[in-house]
């Protein structure tokens, strides 16, 4: 368990836990917790942050700080519990609204280059009361990523039916890698294309017992158990390693097919019975507003999210500088894709894009969710049974003030 | 009169003796169980950055927490299958490599070997080999057995996690049985067979009450250590499927950890040291039952 060290030590730290939290003058370390341990990732990290040093000599250090994925919000939070919050944070957007909400974060839309030019989809995730309180720094759209070497005929755009069929008859099957049966919410990239929605607009109400979500789950199912065309539970089948015909997964993934040794293209999500449609998964960096060092991790992530930097940024992670959401500008740095598969893919999908659910009180609906879910992965299910008892589940959680 | 006397003095080098473990056990035992007991009475809300006073409103909560009732029943169910199976197996081995016959030594240390595993490797294995797919169902359709979904399973999942965890840690048990087989006087039963017994009347008029200080022993290690079990659930079942799996110290881990209920989490915690010390309590209570020698 990657957490458990991580825990003892927050437990240590909060035996000896100092409170103070006044701003210190002198030189200032600044320490930004991330989930990529990606040696590219970091060496532009780095690159950033001395170039920022260089002109701010009271700051002495910025350190990266690499968190495992799995985990990262719970280890990030007993962090904060003992006392060893660190300055700056990469942000998932599931735990988004819980972040934003709770006032752990700083303000910071005024240190932020033309913020004006981010766009409003991109960030309504990350505001309240017209401030900013995370800079989406990543911007991922879902797309489907297809081995072209076990499905040769591959149209612009798919239907669900269409892809599960073709899925299907590859006899590798369409897998979709964040899954796992457990991580429900990643299922709202087929689901959107039903019209569904885990919740309402407002998070108040319920929407998995909805004619959409029933319709939706219901071809999922059947794609699970009656065409085959998805891998059950309980089996690990790896696209990247070339052992599923198609994956449902976010374009920041491209990089893992980098020494592939299959051929393989990537298209936009399949139309659903309600049409086009596009889901994006998020990542914001926000400053802890009880940092000792909060103002100058303020102007840092300024300077980490300028123009300039946002741009060598987006070879990564894609932007939501309306100036950097461009084929050309995307295409200089992702060698990868193709400039029709990016417009198509990414720029569309960030610009019409809902982001994948998130509540307050995330990871508790999360885990109930999930739980609620299970019966739902059997050959013999009763979907809509399921779903009806995942509302009566959640409801006293999206009540919850 | 001097201040130092060789009493006072003889003290003194005494507790600069203990010192060290004391003060270890202080920073890390006693300090931490005063502050769950602490924390436990506190709403905290680590994001928003509050803690704040709520008497006893966790432990109400507590009393009407439908999931943490759901949990106990998963608790007490895993550990009643693994005391069973653990001590009955451990057991039967010990017995079986008791006798005198060639390659034995071979058998112990391979029952003995899963004990040394690290436990999250030894998890990981096994979740590969419980997979629809995995080598378990693979030796079962060998002999014509179609095997189910090990951990997606109600019942099969807590039976799965029970296995692994027996299997890893039965090595333990067997050798504690094993010194303590050994340590019975050959005599009692050559007196018994003298006087007609026969194996089983042996085993149990002269065997089990023998070694029922090291039953009394290995039972209250594996309870409490059954209350104790988290990454072999945290890795092959996250607590499901449903809540079927989530143990107490699971469902606390979810409660402080993933859903930043802190105070909470502390009183569920408050709750797990009560059951832990009740149990323990029990156990030593009834030793005059069970164990010959007390009286």
């Amino acid at each position: 368990m990657s957490r458990l060290p991580a825990l003892i030590v927050a437990v240590l730290l909060a035996l000896t836990a100092c409170g103070g939290s006044s701003a210190q003058s002198g030189p200032k370390s600044l320490r930004m917790t991330v989930w990529t341990a990606n040696e590219a990732h970091l060496k532009l990290l780095n690159e950033i942050a001395t170039e920022y040093k260089a002109s701010h000599p009271d700051v002495t250090e910025i350190k990266f700080d690499s968190i495992p994925a799995d985990g990262y919000t719970t280890t990030l939070t007993t962090q904060i519990a003992g006392g060893n919050a660190p300055d700056l944070a990469w942000i998932l957007e599931e735990s988004a609204p819980d972040f934003v909400s709770s006032g752990a974060l700083a303000p910071i839309r005024s240190k932020i280059e033309k913020a004006d030019e981010l766009t409003p989809s991109g960030i309504k995730l990350w505001e309240k009361d017209g401030e900013l309180y995370a800079y989406p720094f990543s911007t991922s759209p879902f797309g489907l990523f297809v081995n072209t070497s076990l499905v040769k005929d591959v149209p612009a755009k798919w239907t669900w039916e269409q892809a599960m069929a073709a899925a299907a008859a590859s006899g590798k099957g369409l897998v979709l890698p964040d899954f796992k049966y457990q991580n429900w919410a990643v299922l709202s990239a087929i689901w959107r294309g039903w019209d569904a929605n885990a919740w309402s607009e407002d998070g108040r109400s319920c929407g998995f017992a909805s004619r959409e979500m029933k319709d939706a789950m219901s071809f999922i199912h059947k794609a699970i158990f009656t065409d085959k065309a998805i891998p059950g539970p309980g089996t690990t089948v790896d696209f990247f390693a070339g052992n599923a015909a198609m994956a449902v997964s976010q374009i920041s993934r491209a990089g893992a097919l980098k020494d592939a040794k299959f051929t393989w293209t990537l298209v936009p999500l399949p139309t659903g019975p309600k049409g086009d449609y596009a889901v994006i998964g998020q990542a914001g960096v926000g400053v802890m507003k009880r940092s000792k060092n909060a103002e100058a991790a303020a102007d840092f992530l300024g300077f980490f999210t300028n123009e300039a930097n946002s741009a060598k940024l987006a070879q990564f992670f894609p932007s939501v500088r309306s100036s950097l959401l461009n084929a050309q500008t995307l295409a200089k740095s992702n060698p990868l894709i193709r400039p029709e598969q990016l417009q198509s893919v990414v720029v569309e999908g960030i610009s019409k894009g809902v982001v994948k659910p998130s509540h307050q009180g995330q990871e508790e609906l999360n885990q109930t969710i999930r739980a609620a879910l299970d019966p739902l992965w059997k050959a013999d299910a009763n979907v809509s049974a399921v779903l009806d008892d995942v509302c009566v589940k959640i409801k006293p959680l999206l009540e919850r003030k | 009169m001097t201040f130092w006397t060789y009493r006072r003095r003889d003290n003194l080098v005494g507790y600069l003796f203990v010192a060290p473990a004391l003060l270890g056990s202080l920073a890390f035992v006693l300090i931490p169980l005063a502050l769950v007991g602490w924390y436990s009475l506190n709403e905290w809300n680590v994001l928003g950055g509050t803690f704040e006073f709520i008497g006893g409103e966790n432990y109400k909560q507590l009393l009407a927490d439908e999931k943490l009732r759901e949990s106990l029943v998963a608790t007490a169910w895993f550990a009643a299958g693994l005391v069973v199976l653990n001590l009955s197996l451990a057991l039967l081995l010990a017995v079986l490599l008791n006798q005198k016959l060639r390659g034995t030594t071979l058998f112990r240390t391979l029952f003995f070997s899963p004990v040394l595993v690290s436990l999250v490797a030894w998890t990981l294995v096994w979740q590969l080999m419980l997979q629809p797919e995995g080598s378990v169902n693979g030796l079962l359709g060998f002999f014509g057995v179609h095997g189910p979904n090990w951990l997606r399973g109600d019942t099969t999942a807590m039976v799965s996690v029970i296995v692994v965890q027996v299997v890893k840690n039965v090595g333990l048990n067997m050798v504690l049985f094993l010194a303590a087989l050994q340590g019975v006087p050959a005599p009692l039963y050559e007196a018994a067979k003298i006087d007609g017994a026969g194996a089983w009347t042996r085993f149990r008029r002269i065997t089990i009450p023998l070694i029922s200080p090291t039953i009394l022993l290995t039972s209250i290690i594996t309870i409490v250590g059954s209350l104790q079990v988290f990454a072999q659930i945290a890795v092959l079942t996250q607590g499901g499927p449903g809540t079927s799996t989530t143990v107490l110290i699971y469902y606390l881990y979810q409660q402080a950890f993933q859903f930043h209920h802190f105070g909470y989490g502390a009183t569920i915690s408050v709750l797990l040291f009560v059951i832990v010390a009740a149990l323990t309590l029990l156990q030593w209570r009834m030793r005059r039952k069970w164990v010959l020698h007390e009286s």
